[in-house]
């Protein structure tokens, strides 16, 4: 399952996924995390486990820091002048800040909230991370396994060397998943990836997160908690930089034991 | 579960090979860019030490007093500014006084009135014009506008406008008038550009405040609209202004090359560019040199300040423009 | 209506004409100078033109091929300098300047950009002509260069910044390092804008006369780079400028030329700028 190989197009559905246990440690951990934006704290001392294998959703209001925490997981954060992070981010227990930025990044794939394809060709665009980290197989067989996990081959495999703008954007959307998929990372991050998407369109990313948590760990930041119900296997809620409540995902939207989770649930605010 | 080492090692994926020294390619990347990126400082800064070094014989010889005297006499070592900057001072007003009002207007048609076709495809025409060399323009007035100005324009204005002192004297052809003249077309694509987008970024709120308050299109345009662009527009005088300050060619080939100041506007004169263009070649001694050296710090300092001011416009414009 | 209403709505009317007039003439100035150039430039030239030196003073005939050759030369050696190392300063500022360095270089620049093109001749003289004891084609270039660097480089940086946020992090987020996004990603992205920036600059500097006037002077003949060397702007100067009306047909044809040339140069670019989207927003 880890090597590249010509893998069919029948991919496990999310039925089989659910009934293994997951690991004892976390794929990735937050430690007493705080961020600043110069001199502003944007996160409070958040602590998670993310679970391998799992998808694990981070919902809140807006501004509530759920996406600035999300990259500080790949450290896209640091692109931005001006911050500074204390506390810990592990993967595999092992500080990210230590590790190589570049190979990091390669392990933490992220798809982000406006698909954002390069101005290149379809196969351009999934061979790009490949060609980046010094892939030395076959090009081919590896972007249009990409796009078979990211469930976009049939509908592109005729238009390879077609540019990248000229499929519809839930297309794009997934082509942008494919192009994540390429380098083969652990743990993809993804941004409020459907938040411009259509319904139809973001029914069939949701799909496609079940058929890849088998591989990968996923977290998922969302606005749209309906949308975290249906997919996440765990979900954080955040407020105003603090992490209020971490919990599975029945007991969040069900049962949650904090006021303030139960008020955004309920639609009392957000 | 074990912990994998600490340095950067990924676990063994399939046949593949990752390079890891890429942070070396980003230092050397900023370093290379940055070396460029001093050449500019380095040349500036180089430029002005220059022309400062370069033109210390005559700043000790003659001092401010270099800025107020009329002689040039490379013979007898006399050298002074003043007709100099008299004549570059004379033709940049005189090509302004043409082209601002023609560049505004023009200006507010393409931005008010002219459909966006029309507006895009005269814009284009006339940002061509902004192309045209210098040694062009000085070719066409040369031996186009010279004959009109000496048979036709020069003739009517003094037969009209003769009394005042600026509309007498012989008429040659050749000039601070003609000169002013090319200098105006030579100017007027930066004001009609830079207006038009001043104008432009007047919210339509304004036009309809007024419109709705019974004004006239062209009350409206010309009380509320034009008013509000005003800081942009300004910035286009000046930055035409520092244009034609400098401009070489189209001036050294028809003001007539007279190291004197005249009061009449058909007089034959000379700019600092232009005798910097006709002697500097053939200039012997050190103080010659130097002397047209010093001209070209003058013009230097002045086209810098003009340049700083109309930028500053521009930008008070564009700033007040977003808040 | 009153009768000053009616004459506001007169006054309105012809003011607003007016404003039409200014725009036609401004536009048909531009036909005029082409139309002009043309109809005197077409009848001056001919083969010899390109193909012949040209001849001293007193000599009938001979052509313009030197200052073809030699507008040529100084032009390659202005833009071997020029583009690359404006190019890089633009990518500097774009993506790796700090505040305070970046800030100061953008303000030089704007400063160059602003000087007289014959302020930078006479930089250029102290700087080649006056160690190498003579004009030079070398010198000629490096004035030109001089113009060129500044150019590029902002319209560089402009079009560089031009590029989404987005693709960079799209890149890096792929593992890919800065040097690496922005070799791959984010200039392929702007290519269309900068090498218009460059044309322009290109075809601007190919109209520069002051500048080269005593830094590669002038020649008959068609000499090495490190000789005076004839250019087209030159030429046509010194041949306006002279008694001969064999001189005055042969500086129409080269100004001919050279406008074709450099209109030509003006149109590609903004043609390539706006037929291409590069990057979707």
């Amino acid at each position: 399952m880890n090597d590249i190989t010509m893998g069919t197009a029948n991919l496990p559905s999310a039925s089989h996924a659910a009934g293994k246990p997951a690991p004892h440690s976390g794929k990735l951990k937050a430690v007493n995390l705080n961020f600043y934006y110069g001199a502003y704290q944007a996160l409070h001392g958040i602590t998670l486990e993310v679970p391998a294998n799992r998808i694990t959703a981070l919902i809140g209001p807006s501004g509530c820091g759920k996406s600035t925490f999300l990259r500080t997981l790949n450290r896209i954060s640091e692109t931005i002048g001006n911050t500074r992070v204390e506390g810990q981010v592990l993967l595999d227990d092992e500080d990210v800040l230590s590790v190589d930025v570049t190979t990091l990044r390669r392990r933490v794939g992220m798809v982000f909230q406006k698909s954002n394809p390069f101005p290149k060709s379809i196969f351009d665009n999934v061979a790009y991370g490949l060609k980046v980290n010094g892939f030395r197989g076959s090009l081919k067989d590896a972007v249009e396994h990409s796009l078979k996990r990211a469930a976009l081959w049939e509908e592109v495999k005729d238009k390879l060397h077609k540019s990248a703008y000229a499929i519809s954007g839930g297309q794009q959307q997934r082509l942008c998943i494919a192009r994540a998929l390429a380098v083969d990372p652990e743990v993809l991050l993804l941004d409020e990836p459907c938040s411009a998407l259509d319904p139809i369109a973001t029914a069939k990313i949701e799909d496609l997160l079940f058929t890849l948590k088998d591989q990968c760990t996923i977290v998922i930041v969302t606005h749209n908690m309906q949308q975290a119900a249906r997919v996440a296997d765990r979900t954080g809620f955040f407020l105003l930089g603090k992490l209020i409540e971490y919990n599975t995902t029945e007991v969040i939207f069900k049962n949650p034991t904090k006021q303030e989770t139960e008020d955004y649930i309920t639609g009392r605010f957000g | 579960m074990a912990t994998s080492s600490p340095v950067s090692a990924p676990p063994p994926r399939g046949a593949r090979v990752w390079f890891g020294r890429l942070r070396n390619g980003d230092e050397v990347a900023r370093l290379v860019t940055l070396a460029f990126a001093c050449t500019i400082l380095v040349v500036t800064v180089g430029l002005i030490f220059q022309l400062w070094a370069t033109s210390a014989l005559p700043r000790h010889k003659f001092g401010f007093g270099f800025l107020t005297s009329s002689q040039w006499n490379p013979v007898t070592g006399e050298f002074g500014a003043l007709p100099f900057i008299y004549g570059t001072v004379v033709t940049s007003v005189l090509a302004l006084l043409i082209a601002v009002p023609l560049g505004v207007g023009a200006a507010i048609f393409l931005a008010e009135l002219a459909p966006p076709r029309i507006s895009s495809t005269f814009t284009f025409f006339i940002e061509l014009l902004a192309a045209v060399p210098s040694v062009i323009y000085g070719l066409l007035a040369f031996f186009a506008l010279v004959p009109i100005m000496r048979d036709y324009v020069e003739p009517f204005l003094k037969r009209t406008l003769g009394f005042l002192g600026i509309f007498s004297g012989t008429i040659f052809g050749l000039g601070y008038l003609t000169a002013g003249v090319i200098l105006a077309i030579m100017t007027l694509p930066f004001i009609i550009s830079i207006s038009r987008e001043a104008l432009l970024e007047v919210p339509t709120e304004q036009r309809e405040a007024a419109l709705a308050l019974g004004a006239t299109r062209w009350e409206s345009t010309w009380q509320a609209v034009v008013p509000y662009a005003r800081l942009g527009i300004f910035g286009s005088v000046f930055l035409g202004l520092a244009r034609a300050l400098g401009e070489t060619m189209a001036v050294t080939m028809v003001i007539g090359n007279d190291p004197k100041v005249h009061e009449s506007l058909f007089a034959l004169g000379y700019s600092i560019a232009a005798i910097v263009a006709n002697e500097f070649s053939e200039a012997t001694t050190d103080l010659h040199v130097q002397s047209l050296v010093l001209l070209g710090l003058v013009l230097f300092l002045l086209t810098i300040v003009i340049n700083a001011l109309a930028r500053l416009l521009i930008i008070a414009t564009a700033r007040r423009g977003s808040s | 209506m009153t009768l000053r209403n009616r004459w506001r709505k007169i006054l309105s009317y012809m003011m607003l004409s007016l404003t039409g007039v200014c725009a036609v003439v401004a536009v048909a100035t531009l036909f005029l100078i082409l139309g002009y150039l043309v109809y005197n430039g077409w009848r001056s030239i001919d083969w010899n033109f390109f193909t012949q030196l040209s001849k001293p003073a007193g000599e009938a005939g001979g052509g313009m091929k030197n200052a073809i050759v030699g507008s040529f030369q100084i032009i390659l050696l202005a833009t071997a300098i020029g583009l690359p190392v404006g190019f890089l300063a633009g990518v500097y500022l774009a993506e790796f300047g700090g505040k305070t360095f970046a800030f100061l270089v953008r303000y030089m620049a704007d400063l160059l950009n602003g000087v007289p093109s014959i302020v930078i001749g006479i930089f250029a003289y102290a700087v080649v002509v006056v160690p190498m004891h003579g004009n030079s084609a070398w010198a000629g270039g490096l004035a030109l260069s001089l113009i060129l660097i500044p150019i590029t480089a902002r319209s560089t940086e402009q079009f560089m910044t031009s590029v989404p946020q987005t693709l960079r992090e799209g890149a890096l987020a792929l593992g890919a390092s800065k040097w690496k996004t922005i070799a791959t990603v984010v200039v392929p992205a702007a290519y269309r804008g900068i090498a218009t920036g460059m044309i322009l600059g290109v075809a601007r500097i190919a109209g520069e006369t002051a500048p080269l006037l005593f830094t590669s002077g002038n020649s008959d003949n068609m000499n090495g780079l490190n000789q005076p060397t004839a250019s087209l702007p030159v030429m046509i100067f010194y041949r306006a400028l002279s008694p001969y009306d064999d001189w005055h047909r042969q500086a129409w044809a080269a100004g001919m030329v050279l406008l074709l040339l450099v209109l030509f140069a003006n149109i590609a670019a903004r043609l390539i700028l706006s037929r291409g989207i590069a990057v979707q927003k």
